[in-house]
């Protein structure tokens, strides 16, 4: 525990993955060249300007970057959730399934309303207002359920809520009660259910524990690594704390002003880091072994590192 | 998210004098018809009433002015009621007179609710439990009814300024409200709590950091006050509790029930204060709901 | 339900009409003199009517005031006989209880209110949330203009409206009263739909006017509601946009709007007294009109005080209901 950074294997996080979990090279979800724009006084403004990743089966991929980076942006636009005036001007959004694979982004509506959920399914930040204030529990799952397939009768979805309840370690009980009678994670868990109601392909998680203290944080991120486990999703990480996701995914990619600046395995990340932005953000962290100190990054000062991120990255106006 | 951040530090940075904040309440005020409407309605009723008099004779508001009950016509360009008054100059005369009573009743309603809103909100506590008691009960009771009995009860007749003030005393419960949960949301804002740390008193406190905040509401406020000052007026002089000698809009209503306009035909009479009420409220309205969007930014979304 | 929230509710609805009952008790002791004698000789110089039985009236009414005795016992007095509803008598129509006429006026008066309360709120509210909600049939967005308008004007400026062009001008409905002059009220199909037609423009002068401000007023409910976390994750659980309003946009919205119902009762009540005043519908807004023109006291303050008891038992009803709607105030 000596050495400082630089050297990946000595301050690497300790695999607490379950090993058992299966990354395959499959694809699962291919988003190309997305560009998602918003009008506005100044011209029209792409959050989201040409963004292109992979997601494989059974992987883990996290999204990080800034306020402002478009992460959320692209979140959303992959389950077509962008509100007018926003719209997604260009991209392919490929879900590949073992039926074939479609383009998310040229779905009607009502087709894409169907795919939510039963395909791809997102976990809302942990907020603790993700729950209609006036339904229990087992509204919610009603709800979800009957949305997707009209003639399920009130066992079946019983039947189904005590399976998903125990999957993320919630007491049968829970159902009846009110969210506002919940706890903080309690509630976080009962969204992780709630999307993963129909065993979707791939898992959106958007932020799920801002909010939430450190403590309840890794019984969320535990649960939604189990629940993955269990149901062989794909997820899709968005966030903004490089310290939480270097403990649960495989790979990152870095967003800065709507660009995918650098993509690539955690562990390469942060061994290596090439991008001044990606530098950057690991630089921030606090190393574990030096009081008061922050991880070394490999760039020299911070001045000059911002206009190298500005340098580095094409398209990016100042 | 995103975006508002980039427009705001838009406006933040922009040099002092560029006109980019010009530009930009420009845009915003034309995405904002409502207030734009409103303001340019009440203004073109304000002109109605200053510069009616340039134009008309005002002393033809009064009884046996001019020929009874002879429908519009060039002489008399909104008919005259069976009195012999020109409805015209009762118009022109009437008007203003309305817009005293809200006027009077808006400020003074205003200024109790503030000062009780801010007192409540800020100092929470037993204070707040007693204002917000009187505040709701006062609100169950039905402030016309209550109006009527005071106004039959004090002898002889009601100036106009008098009746402002009865108005007012039942009318400042919703800016009371509004201002409390306003100041209550803000109390909790860092920035508050950054200038309690630093040790600005109390007073300074409200006066530099909540109340810039607060304008906006004081401002919808104002015009709520106003507009349901100058429905509770009409409503009483309707009723024949008004000022009688005064020819108010209010009062012309009430002779016009009283002389049966609406058998004998005589819709003039009964639709030159309607009008007018009408588009005043209308107005006044307008400008609420507009600056209602102001002071919730989540509203202006809407029409989009 | 909430103990302390009912106890609560049950305590203001207490002190409201305590407050009021002291309120009709001061303010006629406002004015200097003894009101009863001086109104009586005045209306009778004014109109030259001789009321038989003057001073019998005047006597029993100075009992009643019981000017002689110090204040707080008139104050006693005067809140034992208001518990008993206990008006006193009717100057204009002695020996006729003012009590008697009220009651008889009340009935005509809740049966209008509760009607076009609950129809208007009804509907307004739906046809609110639907203008407000994106995916509405396009032609719903000409509505709101309307709703805006018909917001902004009083109910009784309205009823002067309808009642010119439809009663007078095209004499689809009678121009007033509440059932044919000279028939006497009965249980029959035939006094049923007289009632019914003469009920008809001022209910709609009301309803008309009240679906504008709840429109407006659920619109701007729903617009902040739609902005929740909830709703975005309702829909991002693929839900359908039918169970998405209905459940979880307007029924969440709607909690603000029982709030104002509560709230605005006093507003509808005065709106409708001056609408029967315009219709000279049988309630006891024209027996509180026609008292103001012949200042009979009595049964002013009685009116009064009728109304405010009625709009807080309302207000009471509608506070106990709310907790069924919102479950966070329950336990």
């Amino acid at each position: 525990m000596s050495a400082p950074t630089g050297t990946a294997t000595a301050t690497e996080p300790t695999s607490r993955r379950l090993v058992h979990r299966v990354v395959s090279d499959e694809p699962m979800l291919t988003v190309e060249d997305l560009r998602v724009q918003f009008p506005t006084d100044r011209g029209d403004f792409n959050a989201v300007n040409g963004v292109s990743f992979t997601l494989n089966r059974g992987e883990r991929f996290g999204l990080v970057g800034e306020s402002g980076s478009g992460k959320s942006t692209t979140a959303l636009a992959i389950m077509r959730m962008i509100k007018p005036p926003g719209r997604i001007i260009s991209g392919r959004i490929l879900l590949h399934r073992d039926g074939g694979t479609v383009d998310m982004a040229t779905l009607s509506d009502e087709q894409m309303r169907e795919m939510r959920l039963s395909a791809v399914s997102m976990i809302p930040q942990g907020s603790m207002n993700s729950l209609n204030p006036v339904r229990r529990v087992r509204d919610h799952f009603e709800d979800s359920i009957l949305a997707h397939n009209e003639k399920a009768t009130k066992g079946e979805i019983a039947e189904r809520m005590k399976e998903l309840l125990t999957m993320v370690g919630l007491p049968l009980s829970a159902g009846k009660l009110y969210p506002h009678e919940l706890s903080g994670g309690m509630k976080q868990r009962v969204c992780i259910a709630l999307s993963i109601t129909l065993a979707p392909s791939v898992i959106i998680a958007d932020e799920p524990t801002s909010a939430l203290d450190v403590v309840v944080q890794r019984r969320v991120m535990e649960t939604l690594g189990h629940v993955q486990d269990l149901i062989g999703a794909s997820v899709l990480f968005v966030g903004h704390d490089m310290g939480l996701l270097a403990q649960f995914v495989d790979r990152v990619g870095v967003m800065y002003r709507g660009k995918l600046v650098e993509v690539d395995t955690i562990q390469n990340i942060f061994a290596a880091p090439r991008h001044p932005y990606t530098q950057m953000l690991i630089s921030s962290l606090p190393t574990l072994t030096e009081r008061g100190a922050f991880r070394k990054a490999r760039s020299a000062s911070d001045a000059a590192t911002a206009a190298n991120i500005a340098a580095s990255t094409p398209g990016t106006s100042s | 998210m995103d975006l508002a951040m980039q427009v705001e530090e838009q406006l933040v940075n922009a040099p002092p004098d560029s006109g980019l904040r010009r530009r930009t309440t420009w845009k915003y005020l034309r995405r904002n018809p409502k207030l734009v409407v409103g303001a340019l309605m009440f203004l073109g009723l304000l002109a109605f009433s200053f510069l009616g008099p340039l134009f008309v004779n005002t002393d033809e508001a009064a009884p046996m002015s001019a020929m009874p009950v002879t429908a519009p016509s060039r002489e008399y360009p909104f008919g005259t009621d069976d009195q012999g008054r020109n409805l015209l100059a009762v118009a022109v005369v009437g008007l203003p007179l309305t817009l005293q009573v809200g006027l009077i009743a808006g400020v003074v309603a205003i200024l109790i609710g503030t000062i009780l809103g801010l007192t409540a909100g800020y100092l929470g506590g037993w204070v707040d439990l007693l204002i917000r008691g009187i505040c709701d009960i006062l609100l169950t009771v039905p402030g016309l009814v209550v109006l009527i009995t005071v106004a039959a009860s004090i002898k002889g007749s009601i100036s106009v300024q008098t009746m402002g003030l009865v108005v007012a005393a039942l009318a400042w419960m919703w800016p009371a409200r509004t201002i409390r949960s306003q100041v209550l949301s803000l109390r909790e804002r860092a920035y508050i709590q950054m200038a309690k740390l630093s040790g600005m008193r109390t007073p300074e406190i409200i006066f530099r950091e909540i109340m810039p905040n607060l304008l906006p509401f004081l401002a919808a406020s104002f015009v709520g006050s106003v507009s349901a000052a100058i429905l509770a007026s009409i409503g009483l002089e309707a009723l024949g509790l008004g000022p009688q000698s005064e020819p108010t809009l209010g009062m012309t209503i009430y002779w016009s029930i009283t002389y049966n306009a609406v058998i004998r035909g005589l819709w003039w009479w009964i639709v030159m204060p309607i009008a007018l009420i009408i588009i005043l409220f209308l107005s006044l309205f307008l400008m609420s709901a507009g600056l209602d969007e102001i002071a919730n930014p989540r509203l202006r979304k809407a029409d989009a | 339900m909430n103990l302390k929230y009912v106890v609560q509710r049950i305590g203001l609805f207490f002190v409201v009409v305590w407050g009021a009952a002291t309120l009709n008790f001061f303010l006629p002791r406002l004015a200097p003199g003894d009101p009863v004698r001086s109104r009586l000789f005045a209306m009778m110089t004014q109109t030259g009517f001789q009321q038989s039985g003057v001073e019998e009236m005047v006597k029993a009414y100075q009992a009643k005031f019981g000017l002689d005795k110090p204040l707080w016992q008139q104050y006693l007095n005067y809140l034992w006989d208001t518990l008993h509803f206990d008006f006193g008598y009717s100057l204009s129509f002695f020996p006729n209880r003012a009590l008697d006429l009220i009651m008889r006026a009340l009935p005509w008066t809740i049966g209008l209110l509760t009607v076009t309360t609950i129809l208007s709120f009804a509907i307004g509210t739906i046809l609110g949330a639907l203008i407000a909600w994106p995916r509405s049939p396009k032609i719903l967005e000409w509505f709101l203009a309307p709703m805006l308008t018909l917001a902004a004007i009083p109910y009784y400026l309205l009823a002067l409206i309808l009642v010119y062009v439809f009663a007078f001008t095209l004499k689809w409905f009678p121009l007033s009263g509440g059932y044919q002059a000279g028939t006497l009220p009965q249980w029959s199909w035939g006094f049923v739909w007289d009632v019914i037609e003469h009920s008809i423009l001022p209910a709609l002068s009301i309803i008309l006017a009240a679906i504008g401000s709840w429109a407006i007023g659920i619109r701007a409910m729903m617009v902040t509601t739609s902005g929740e976390d909830y709703m975005t994750f309702a829909e991002a659980r693929g839900l359908k946009d039918k169970t998405i309003f209905s459940r979880y946009a307007l029924r969440n919205a709607m909690l603000p709007q029982v709030t104002a119902l509560a709230l605005s009762l006093g507003h509808v009540v005065s709106g409708a007294l001056i609408v029967e005043v315009v219709f000279t519908y049988p309630g006891v807004g024209s027996l509180l009109y026609n008292a103001i023109q012949t200042a009979d006291y009595f049964i002013i303050y009685g009116v009064v005080f009728m109304v405010i008891l009625t709009i807080a038992l309302a207000t009471l009803v509608v506070d106990l209901l709310y907790p069924l709607l919102d479950p966070r105030i329950r336990v």
